[in-house]
């Protein structure tokens, strides 16, 4: 592998790490959030 | 002694042909009819559904649609590539591994299915297990390659997501929801058929069976003023039924007739050599935005008068 091609497949994993990490953090907020609606709708 | 024979490995693909492999555009439609689906519905024991469930099913459903779209494209790599509309997809411009988009394609099919169960409820995520299989099986691996029917029948897996809406909001189905599921059935054929009339050479090339390909362009233009028929009595129909309201009623009349009248000149003309397929061009523009603003109309109509 070229070190050009090293280079676009670390920008590449770092991109879709980036993008990973909000994805996780984006579902455990609306997990959270299901949690909390279903709890409030048991309790009504 | 043994050889090893090189493969050609790709680097990662990009994020973005992930994205890509959801076929956004798509997704808007049906992101779109389900949640006017879910705002259509009516209260259940006197509450709509919360927000953030509603929120959770709308996502459900665009997440199952892009999984759809993922494996649809996973299947037909090899059709795309022939096809100068879809040749720069992530497969065919090989961006992607193959095993890549059907891993992607089927963990978010899964992800999309039990998130819809354990949030929302057991109806929604049965009908969305339902579309999803119908699309990649029904239509991708069966229809498709085998019959000029394929968008006919395979329409039902576009037609799902008001239901889809609906059974989120109240756990089940009825007839309102049937109704606007025929309509995007019916709607299927005329719009498909007028976009298979002016990229016909494309669908010839890769060898689908599209019915301007397999018919011909008379028949093809006789069964688009044909399909418009019942769609549209499935798009008026909820108004004299009384699910729905003058302000649907007179919306959906109005653009129906339009949607009639373009389809009609579809089907009544011929083709000339240098023709700019304008008129078909016009009817796929407008089915468009057709199913938008009935859809819009009917969420509204809802709203201000049941």
């Amino acid at each position: 592998m070229t070190p050009d091609e090293q280079d676009l497949v670390r920008q590449r994993q770092r991109a879709r790490a980036r993008i990973m990490a909000l994805l996780l953090g984006a579902f455990v907020i609306l997990i959270f959030a299901i949690a909390i609606t279903k709890i409030r709708q048991g309790l009504a | 002694m043994a050889m090893t024979v090189a493969t050609p490995l790709l680097p990662p693909a990009d994020w973005r042909d992930f994205l890509a492999l959801t076929k956004p555009r798509v997704m808007t439609l049906v992101v779109f009819t389900g949640l006017c689906g879910m705002l259509a519905a009516p209260p259940v024991n006197g509450h709509f559904i919360h927000p953030v469930l509603g929120f959770t099913a709308i996502l459900c459903i665009a997440l199952g649609a892009g999984a759809a779209g993922a494996l649809n494209q996973w299947y037909e790599a090899d059709l795309d590539a022939k096809m100068r509309r879809t040749q720069k997809r992530p497969l065919p411009a090989g961006r992607m591994e193959r095993e890549s988009a059907l891993h992607f394609g089927v963990g978010l099919a899964a992800f999309s299915v039990i998130l819809m169960y354990f949030a929302v409820n057991f109806a929604a995520a049965a009908i969305l297990t339902l579309s999803i299989l119908f699309y990649v099986l029904v239509y991708t691996v069966w229809l498709k390659r085998r019959t000029p029917q394929n968008i006919v029948i395979g329409g039902a897996a576009g037609a799902f997501p008001p239901l889809i809406g609906w059974a989120a909001a109240t756990g089940q189905v009825a007839l309102l929801p049937l109704l606007l599921f025929a309509l995007v059935f019916l709607w299927t054929p005329p719009h498909f058929w007028a976009l298979a009339l002016f990229v016909k050479t494309d669908y010839a090339n890769a060898g689908v069976p599209m019915l301007p390909v397999v018919a011909g362009e008379r028949v093809t233009r006789r069964q688009i003023g044909l399909y418009t028929i019942p769609m549209a009595l499935a798009a008026v129909l909820p108004w004299p039924l009384g699910l729905s309201g003058p302000l649907y009623g007179g919306v959906a009349s109005v653009t129906t007739l339009v949607f009639a009248a373009l389809a009609l000149v579809v089907a009544t003309r011929t083709t000339t050599a240098d023709d700019a397929m304008k008129p078909e061009k016009r009817l796929f523009s407008y089915s468009i935005l057709y199913l938008f603003v009935v859809f819009g109309a009917l969420v509204v109509d809802r709203w201000m008068f049941a």
